[in-house]
Order: structure tokens, then C-alpha cells, then sequence
């Protein structure tokens, strides 16, 4: 006798929790299986704003979008085992459980595999050192348990997770000694690199880890560059002290359990490894199975979410729940083809692109060192000169996101109906100097400046997520956009408000022919940034 | 000295009580509740093991109980993930050698 | 996948290079050289090469180290890596206890 249900779910993700609420809603019996102890999958350890449009939760954090897709879970009546691992799989859509310390089975009418991606790994000499850990475990050390996993951190990998989670090191009181990537150019978006440049984080591209140094535990590292074959070139070692030697070199999705089932696979190394061919609305060769999520192809948590209620449709259709699929899927489908448009689309993975959809330049410099150049800055719509206080905004790659937009009340800043274009001013507008488009940028792109401040001097006001805060009155040097000191600074505000959700906004006072240059603002006297 | 004061982002962390435990003979403290991993982790331990054939360290490696580097003997039972098991009053954590405790430790 | 399976195909010979001491196989401690005799010496596919040298099979069930074994036998084979068979799913997909596995029962 086994325990049947309408919709078995293996994941308790973004994806997953997704499709769950959506079956659940047209009235499917689901269960949902989790191996963790907390659901919510990698999304509880992000805690920067997501890109986007206000559908697909753009400018809310990672880990509060965690909530409310839990909440939601919980009122569309979506049970949820935990400490549950599915051990596998069968024909007829049954699986076996293991729970504590006993093996169950169930069967699902039909099946949504969730369970996400692994992490890769690079080796080097000493790559099995205590001290040499994935992202991901920093990221659950700090985010979830609230202890730093080192002091002094290398990060290897220029991808989203490279970048995000080198940030989010240094919100923790890390330092961030190095980001070394083999490839030629930064993987991920340029903002986040742009994030860790003006605080002084060094980036070093066409370089490889050769290795950890250290007896017991990592003590350095030893890098060297690569040419164009990624082979390691004689003599250009370099030492770099570090305790920690941080790994973000890409996912793989783990689908074991859907090839044990009999699903047809494929290796398809644009979608991140073994995976399962699906239709666009993740059905999988078999009727009635279906994967989404990180499992399907590695995305982001955004596309994970509208994949995940396209399959709960589905399943709700393929059952004979209800019929409104068409409507549904069409919207969805429109969500999620949104995203996956711009200079990060899965279709020019791999291309080399020279202008953005507008025509504009892109940056190399961005590209390679991880900052516009400050020649280059001007080149952008979202970058403009006036009296008195207004927007600059520093965004220069095509990526579908606009929260700026919606952020402005005075209409300062305009997108449009394709959210991939860059943010462009709007010269008739009147700034009020409110804050909202620098707090409401995902990217921490947006800064406001007054060239008329003062005789002499103008203000630059800049997004900032760390402790501890520079007070009022703090005197300092400002650092331009490659971490380099550039002038005196002397703060003259700092604000916090609700609605900026936790990223304050200092206002530092820097010598008028630097207004367009100092970008960031660091304590006088102080080793690094942070006490 | 690692654990993270008050984080720009998540405030201050929500943690229970705190509890003793032993690790290799030496009394210490951390949260009822949080991974073992993160206990030791906080008290400055980097070595959980040494390998059964080249007799190497290993310490936290995925930290979400998937690579088993961390393994431990914990309460007398070996190759147990710390990375994901809980702190408990009065846990007695080992290093583990091969599979097994170090002869004459305690 | 003939032409992977086809053992009477020349690979050439076993050439020691610099990084075969690297450790490849964290649980059963594998190093990279030991990989790539195996291919010289016969095992041509993931599953034989786990029967043959147990990487894959300690702890952690080839959760780190597959996707690294797989990049080696595939570089030796001389093939890309999505030519090679992968290696089997089999339950269970994670370490389970014995008396676990022992222990079923009927949903609930």
C-alpha cells in the first residue's frame, strides 16, 4: 500500500516551491521532498536585490523573495517533507524515500524533478587543503549561519557567483585579496564586477590557481597567468597571502534521478552538463514528467521560479484539473522570455559582442579589469552633466532589469517597453534627490551628483551595504571606479530610510573636477575598509 | 573570533542558547542547534580529518553535507557530516583518522 | 559510442605527465595518473573505471570528483566528454545506512 499523490516534487527551491503553488491552487494533492533541513534551496543565501521587472521581483532580496514564495506555499495548502532524500526513481512514477531512519515509497500521477545543480571543481596542487571551500559554503556559512570562513579570501571564478558572492564576503568583514578567472574577460554581469573594482578588490584576469599553498590548511595561494590555450606561461608566478580559496567554476545540474527513471537525456554543455530534454514548458520524454529549474539548464533563480509554475500548470492540465493552461502558460512564457534576452541571454552565450542593442560601445575595460574607464563613462544614456543634483547612472550592458525606472517619481529616468535597454535621463525632468533610483538599483550602479554643491566642491551620493557606516562628518578619501584613492572626502550625509531596504545612502563632498570620477569612500587611517 | 557581529544586510543572527561541547579533550562553546562545522568553524578549527591512505587534513569543503570532507566522530559514531548535523549540550566532537579515532585520545 | 567502445582502437601509450599526482578522487583518494593508466590498461568506460580504481564510490558517491573523472577518461580516450557513456544511476542516489535500506515502509 503506498501513499499516492496527484504531483510528487523533488526540491524544495525556488523551482520547486513554484510548481507546487501552482498545482496546488487548481486543487492537485502535492507533496513536495526536500534532502535539507530548511527549504527554499539556494535562495535563502542570497541576500542581493534581484535583477529584472517588478513581475519578476526585481529589486527585492533573495531571501525575502524566499519568504513569501514559503508563505504562499503554506496558504495554497503545499505539504512539504524535509530531511526527505529521494533515493530514486522508477518507471510508473514511483520513487523511494529515505526519511530518518526508514525507506518509503510513493507515487506520483505525475512528477516534477527540482533538485537543482552541483558545483564544479578545478584542481590545483593542494586543492584538498581545509581552507579551500566551494561558493556555495561560503555562502551558507555567512548568510545562513552567520560566521565568516575566513579572513583574507581568493576567490577563483568571474561568473555571477564569483562576483555576488565576493561581495557578499566582504559585507561579511572578509577581504577579498584577489578574483582570478582564466578566461580573458569577466563572465558575469558588469555591475557586480563594478561593485568589487571601486572597493579595491583586484581583478586578475587570464589567471589560473596553480597552488595552495600551506602544511595543515591553506596559508597562500600561488597564481600565474595563462595565454590563450588557458596553459599556464613560465615566470609569471605570483604569491598572494589568503586562508581561504573560494571556488565559483560553474554548476552542474544534477539529474541523476530522471536518467535512473528512463528520461532521454542529453550532454549539453550550454545548459551547464547531463540534462534532460524537455519541451519549453519542461515536460521530459516521459508523459507526465517533468524538470525545471537549475536541473533543466543552468539559469537563475528568476527563470527557475516561472519554469517551476509552468510545469505545475502543465501537471494540473495533464491530470484534467483545469483548462485554463493556455492563458496561464501564455503569460508565464512572456515572463520568462523576457528575461532571457540581453548581453547575458542564453542565446550569445560564447558571442563576442561590440555594442550594446543600442549601438552604444561596450566597455572592454568593464569587461577586462571589471570598471568603465573614466573616458569611457560619458558614452552611456544614463550618464549625463547639470546643475544641481541628478541621476548618473553607470549601466552599460544590456540586461532585462528596471526597477530604477518605477523608482523615480519625477520621471528622471526612462527604459521603456524592452527592459534590456539601458537607462537613459530625462534632461527635461527635475530631480528631487530622493534616493530612490540609487537604493532601488540591483546593480549599485546608480549615484547622485551635484556639481553645484559648493564653490569648489560637489557631492557624490553612492549606494552602501557595509558596516560599519562612516558617520556624518567622517573626513576620508574617495576612491575612483578601479579602487584607486583619488581625493579627499568628507561625508555629509548619511541616510536610511524603509524604503531603501538596508542599503544606505552616504553623501560624500569631494573637489568639484572629481565629481565624476569619485565613485566609493573609504575612513581615513584605517588598514582596509572595514574595522 | 570568526563569527560575524552584526552584518550590514541580515542584522544581528538569530541563535539559541549556547552550549558546551568537547572536541578532542577541550571544552568549548557554541549555539544549540547550528552545524558542528560552524561551531568549530567560529572557534577557529580548520582540520576535521586526516585521510585513511595519505593521511591528509580535510576540513569544510560544500558545507551542505554532499562532499563528506568534514566528516567527523561524533559521540563515538564516525563519519558523521558535521557540516549539517546539529550542536547539541555536552556533544563529544573527534578528529577523525581514516575511520576511526586516534588511538589513546579522548 | 562504437567508436569509444571499440578496444582494439590505438590510444597510444601511457606518457606520465606533470599533474598525475593530483588528487582527483577525494574520498578514495585517486590521483589523476592512476585515471589515466586505467584507460591504457583497459577501462574505457565511467563505470569500469569506478569498478576498477572505487572513485566514485567512497562517501561521497562520486558527488565531487565525476564530472573531473569523466573530463580525464574522455581526454585520454581522445574523445569529448559528452561521447562518453555516463555513468550509471542507480539507487541509491545518496550514502544510505544498511539498515536503513532494511528498514522500508509503505508511504504514509
Amino acid at each position: 500500500m503506498m501513499k499516492r499523490y496527484d504531483l510528487i516534487i523533488v526540491g524544495a527551491g525556488p523551482s520547486g516551491l513554484s510548481a507546487a503553488i501552482e498545482a496546488a491552487k487548481r486543487g492537485l494533492s502535492v507533496i513536495v521532498f526536500d534532502e535539507n533541513e530548511k527549504p527554499g534551496g539556494q535562495l535563502f543565501k542570497q541576500i542581493h536585490k534581484f535583477f529584472g521587472s517588478k513581475e519578476h521581483k526585481a529589486k527585492i532580496r533573495g531571501f525575502k523573495i524566499g519568504q513569501e514564495l514559503l508563505e504562499e506555499a503554506d496558504r495554497a495548502g503545499v505539504r512539504v517533507e524535509l530531511n526527505a532524500t529521494v533515493i530514486g526513481m522508477y518507471q510508473e512514477k514511483e520513487i523511494s524515500v529515505q526519511m530518518k531512519e526508514e525507506i518509503r515509497h510513493y507515487k506520483g500521477d505525475t512528477i516534477i524533478i527540482a533538485t537543482g545543480a552541483a558545483e564544479n571543481m578545478v584542481t590545483f596542487d593542494g586543492w584538498t587543503l581545509p581552507g579551500v571551500i566551494g561558493a556555495g559554503a561560503a555562502q551558507t556559512l555567512m548568510n545562513l549561519h552567520g560566521v565568516k570562513p575566513g579572513q583574507k579570501i581568493i576567490m577563483l571564478g568571474s561568473g555571477n557567483v564569483g562576483l555576488v558572492v565576493s561581495f557578499q564576503l566582504m559585507q561579511s568583514g572578509c577581504e577579498v585579496v584577489g578574483l582570478v578567472d582564466a578566461a580573458p574577460k569577466i563572465g558575469g554581469y558588469g555591475v557586480h564586477a563594478a561593485k568589487l573594482a571601486r572597493c579595491g578588490v583586484p581583478f586578475y584576469l587570464s589567471h589560473t590557481i596553480i597552488k595552495a599553498e600551506g602544511q595543515d590548511y591553506v596559508t597562500g595561494v600561488v597564481i600565474c597567468e595563462v595565454d590563450s590555450s588557458f596553459k599556464p606561461i613560465l615566470g609569471t608566478e605570483k604569491h598572494i597571502d589568503a586562508d581561504t580559496i573560494c571556488m565559483a567554476v560553474g554548476l552542474s545540474p544534477m539529474s541523476q534521478l530522471l536518467k535512473m527513471a528512463g528520461c532521454e537525456m542529453e550532454d549539453n554543455p550550454k545548459r551547464g552538463g547531463q540534462v534532460p530534454i524537455i519541451d519549453e514548458y519542461g515536460e521530459t520524454s516521459i508523459p507526465g514528467v517533468y524538470a525545471v529549474g537549475d536541473v533543466s539548464g543552468i539559469e537563475e533563480a528568476s527563470s527557475a521560479m516561472i519554469e517551476g509554475r509552468m510545469a505545475g500548470v502543465c501537471a494540473a492540465d495533464f491530470l484534467g484539473f483545469r483548462n485554463d493552461k493556455e492563458e496561464a502558460l501564455t503569460k508565464l512564457k512572456k515572463d520568462l522570455d523576457v528575461l532571457r534576452q540581453g548581453m547575458f541571454a542564453p542565446g550569445n552565450r560564447g558571442k563576442v559582442l561590440k555594442t550594446t542593442e543600442e549601438g552604444f560601445p561596450v566597455s572592454y575595460n568593464l569587461l577586462q579589469k571589471g570598471y568603465i574607464a573614466d573616458g569611457e563613462v560619458e558614452n552611456y544614456p544614463g550618464v549625463t552633466r547639470k546643475n544641481g543634483i541628478h541621476p548618473v547612472i553607470e549601466c552599460s550592458q544590456n540586461i532585462p532589469c528596471n526597477p530604477c525606472q518605477d523608482a523615480c517619481s519625477k520621471k528622471c529616468i526612462k527604459i521603456g517597453e524592452k527592459i534590456t535597454s539601458l537607462p537613459a535621463i530625462n534632461e527635461e525632468a527635475e530631480c528631487s534627490g530622493c534616493g530612490m533610483c540609487v537604493a532601488s538599483c540591483s546593480g549599485q550602479a546608480i549615484f547622485l551628483v551635484n556639481e553645484s554643491y559648493e564653490e569648489g566642491y560637489a557631492t557624490v551620493t553612492l549606494p552602501y551595504e557595509f558596516l560599519p557606516l562612516p558617520p556624518k562628518g567622517e573626513r576620508g578619501f574617495a576612491l575612483d571606479r578601479s579602487g584607486k584613492n583619488c581625493c579627499k572626502a568628507e561625508i555629509v550625509d548619511v541616510r536610511l530610510i524603509a524604503a531603501f531596504d538596508q542599503t544606505v545612502l552616504l553623501t560624500m563632498k569631494v573637489p568639484v573636477d572629481m565629481a565624476m570620477t569619485a565613485r566609493f569612500f573609504k575612513a581615513n587611517e584605517k588598514e582596509g575598509l572595514f574595522i | 573570533m570568526n563569527r560575524i557581529k552584526e552584518h550590514p544586510i541580515l542584522g544581528v543572527y538569530e541563535k539559541s542558547k549556547t552550549v558546551k561541547f568537547i572536541f578532542d579533550g577541550k571544552e568549548m562553546e557554541g549555539y544549540e542547534g547550528e552545524p558542528i562545522a560552524v561551531a568549530l568553524k567560529a572557534a577557529g578549527v580548520m582540520i576535521h580529518r586526516y585521510t585513511k591512505k595519505e593521511h591528509k587534513p580535510r576540513g569544510i569543503f560544500c558545507a551542505i553535507g554532499r562532499c563528506t570532507d568534514c566528516v567527523m566522530i561524533v559521540d563515538g559514531r564516525p563519519n558523521v557530516r558535521t557540516c549539517i548535523t546539529p550542536l547539541t549540550d555536552g556533544m563529544k566532537i573527534q578528529t577523525q583518522y581514516g575511520v576511526s579515532a586516534k588511538e589513546g585520545t579522548v | 559510442m562504437s567508436k569509444v567502445n571499440n578496444r582494439s582502437r590505438n590510444i597510444g601509450e601511457f606518457i606520465s605527465e606533470d599533474e598525475d599526482d593530483m588528487l582527483i578522487c577525494r574520498c578514495e583518494e585517486i590521483t589523476k595518473g592512476e585515471i589515466r593508466k586505467a584507460v591504457h590498461e583497459g577501462m574505457y568506460t565511467i563505470t569500469e573505471i569506478r569498478r576498477y580504481l572505487r572513485c566514485g564510490m567512497g562517501l561521497c558517491q562520486g558527488q565531487t570528483c565525476a564530472r573531473l573523472v569523466k573530463g580525464i577518461v574522455a581526454k585520454e580516450l581522445g574523445i569529448s566528454p559528452g561521447n562518453l557513456e555516463p555513468a550509471t544511476s542507480r539507487v541509491p542516489m545518496r550514502p544510505v545506512e544498511m539498515k536503513i535500506l532494511g528498514n522500508e515502509q509503505r508511504g504514509c
